[in-house]
């Protein structure tokens, strides 16, 4: 069975955390039809990514994974309860750390925790934020204001702050890019350390085909109008990940598919 | 790596070279002294056109003699005397307003920037009248108020308050998509949004509405003492002028504007403490 290669081989395959079954999604504005029957399943501790040309829908399906808007079809589960709107079991990352300058980086980090729980939850909060950035390596800048954070430190503080409240899903809206690609590499194997280490749960949207196949166990291949999942790619590269694999003929020949995957579609 | 630190040392000699060439020997006068310079020949322009009779001193004082009413009423004011008296009512008067415009001009700047009603229903009147002379107000106030410092408080408030509603109202939207998407992911109520995003968001264009605010409030108390009495130090200018003492109206205008300076400069002073992390933007935005 394809779906037991991405894991290790003792393994069985894990329980699903999030699962999108027969999910679409048409704006009423404009009767644009952004998804149309997405399926997928997130295991527990399985990576996943969804890369697509622009419009294809990604966006909207972070959206709709995420809680902020609801789909027009299907259903949205996470841990057997459907998600109606923005939910502490999930955490989320952007391509901007949007840390806020006028808290240090320990306050930004407990920030879900203050706004869900209140001061005093922030306040107790503190000790496990402070285990996250050892986590992330970032100890020794808890009492930095955010904006004196470099950008990949920033992103790092990022991580923290969406762990803190321990969500069930990380859904990451190509968390790197804005990094210049030395930093991003590097983050990318620090983000497969973390989640690892946290067993986590992870759903990536990339621009970048090397990016979601070093790091994933899946990758989802949109394609627009109508936005759907064209192809499902099990990625059954050996774990660790390390960024010498990416210089294998296994790790080319899987970008390769993936692109000219996509490439079909630019002609269509 | 060494690469990169090699043509970066390259290009900032470079830039250091031609800065200094540009720069010329202006650059190695101190600022002080190049401001002293403007002011020493400001005076001695001053003294000329007195000394020689180009102007009636009646219309305009010798410096010396406008030197010598400095002291004096610096004199009055640091001994307790009635001048001090009226400096402060006209410190109450600004204080006051500028007090009332701050709680007036953020609460509507919030209601303006906040909700749409305000936006669209509010903020239309708003313009309307600021764009209004707001000083041909005064004799309402004094008509409403009496003569006391409370009708100058109230026009002293009325300018200050619309550059704070400008600057809130704005501010308010400076909060890019990513923060407010963010704390929506994070379950935050609006009022959480508000207090913990927004607000702070608008703290430096807030500031700038209070900085012109602080200009507007003594212009304000001057004039509600011009044309509604009192006993202020626009009272003292204004009976001063009548008696043609010109002296005593250029040195009391003198020490008006040291309050004034202090107010902004107290503002400012604020804002660097409250504003902390914004300092970094505005000085790269500057390079
Ligand atoms: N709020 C909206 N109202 C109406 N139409 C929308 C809205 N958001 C997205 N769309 C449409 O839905 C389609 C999918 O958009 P989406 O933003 O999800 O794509 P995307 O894959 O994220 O693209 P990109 O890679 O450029 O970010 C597009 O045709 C877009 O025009
Ligand atoms: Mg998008």
């Amino acid at each position: 069975m394809p779906a037991a290669a991405a894991l290790s081989p003792t393994d069985a395959p894990r329980e699903p955390v999030y699962q999108l079954s027969h999910v679409g999604k048409t704006y009423a504005r404009n009767a644009v039809t952004a998804l149309d029957d997405v399926n997928l399943t997130l295991r527990k501790g399985s990576f996943s990514s969804v890369i697509g040309s622009s419009g294809c829908g990604k966006s909207t399906l972070l959206k709709i994974m995420s809680g902020m808007i609801s789909p027009t079809k299907g259903r949205v589960m996470l841990q057997d309860k459907p998600v109606m709107g923005p939910r502490r079991d999930i955490g989320m990352m952007f391509q901007q750390a949007t840390l806020f300058p006028w808290r240090t980086t320990l306050e930004n980090i407990v920030l879900p925790i203050e706004i869900r729980d209140g001061k005093k939850a922030a306040k107790a909060a503190e000790a496990q934020a402070r285990a996250l950035m050892e986590l992330v390596g970032l100890k020794g800048f808890e009492d930095t204001y955010a904006n004196e954070l470099s950008g990949g430190m920033a992103q790092r503080a990022s991580i923290c702050r969406m762990l803190i409240t321990e969500p069930a899903v990380l859904l990451l809206d190509e968390p790197f890019s804005a990094l210049d690609e030395l930093s991003r590499d590097f983050m990318n194997m620090e983000l497969q350390r973390i989640c690892t280490s946290r067993d986590a749960t992870a759903f990536l949207v990339t621009h970048s085909i090397p990016e979601a196949v070093i790091l994933s166990d899946v990758v989802y291949v949109m394609k627009p109008r109508p936005g759907r999942v064209a192809e499902v790619v099990e990625i059954d590269l050996p774990r660790p990940r390390t960024l010498d694999m990416m210089t294998t003929p296994k790790f080319g020949a899987l970008v390769e598919h993936i692109r000219s995957s996509l490439d079909k579609e630019a002609f269509v | 790596m060494t690469l990169e630190n090699i043509t970066d040392t390259a290009s900032e000699h470079e830039g250091d070279t031609v800065w200094s060439e540009g720069g010329g020997w202006l650059d190695l006068v101190p600022r002080w002294v190049q401001m002293l310079f403007v002011f020493v020949v400001f005076v001695a322009l001053w003294d000329a056109v007195t000394r020689f009779g180009f102007v009636s001193p009646i219309i305009l004082p010798s410096p010396l003699e406008t030197l010598l009413d400095l002291i004096f009423v610096g004199k009055n004011i640091f001994t307790g005397g009635y001048m001090l008296g009226a400096l402060w009512i006209t410190l109450q008067e600004v204080f006051y307003g500028f007090l009332l415009a701050l709680f007036i001009g953020v609460g509507l700047g919030v209601i303006v920037g906040e909700t749409a009603f305000g936006e669209r229903a509010i903020m239309p009147y708003l313009v309307a009248i600021d764009t209004m002379p707001k000083v041909a107000f005064a004799p309402l106030f004094v008509a409403w108020l009496g003569f006391d410092i409370d009708s100058k408080v109230a026009l002293a408030a009325f300018i200050a308050t619309f550059p704070i509603v400008v600057g809130t109202a704005a501010g308010l939207h400076a909060a890019d998509t990513n923060s407010r998407y963010l704390f929506k992911t994070m379950g935050a109520s609006r009022l959480q949004t508000l207090l913990k995003l927004k607000l702070p968001m608008a703290l430096p264009q807030m500031f700038t509405g209070l900085k012109i605010a602080s200009v507007g409030v003594m212009a304000g108390a001057i004039t509600g003492e011009f044309l509604g009495g009192g006993k202020g130090l626009g009272e003292l200018i204004r009976t001063a002028a009548s008696q043609l003492n010109t002296p005593r109206v250029f040195s009391l205008i003198l020490y008006l504007s040291i309050v004034g300076l202090m107010l902004f400069a107290f503002v400012s002073w604020v804002q660097r403490r409250f504003v902390f992390w914004h300092k970094e933007r505005v000085h790269a935005g500057g390079e």
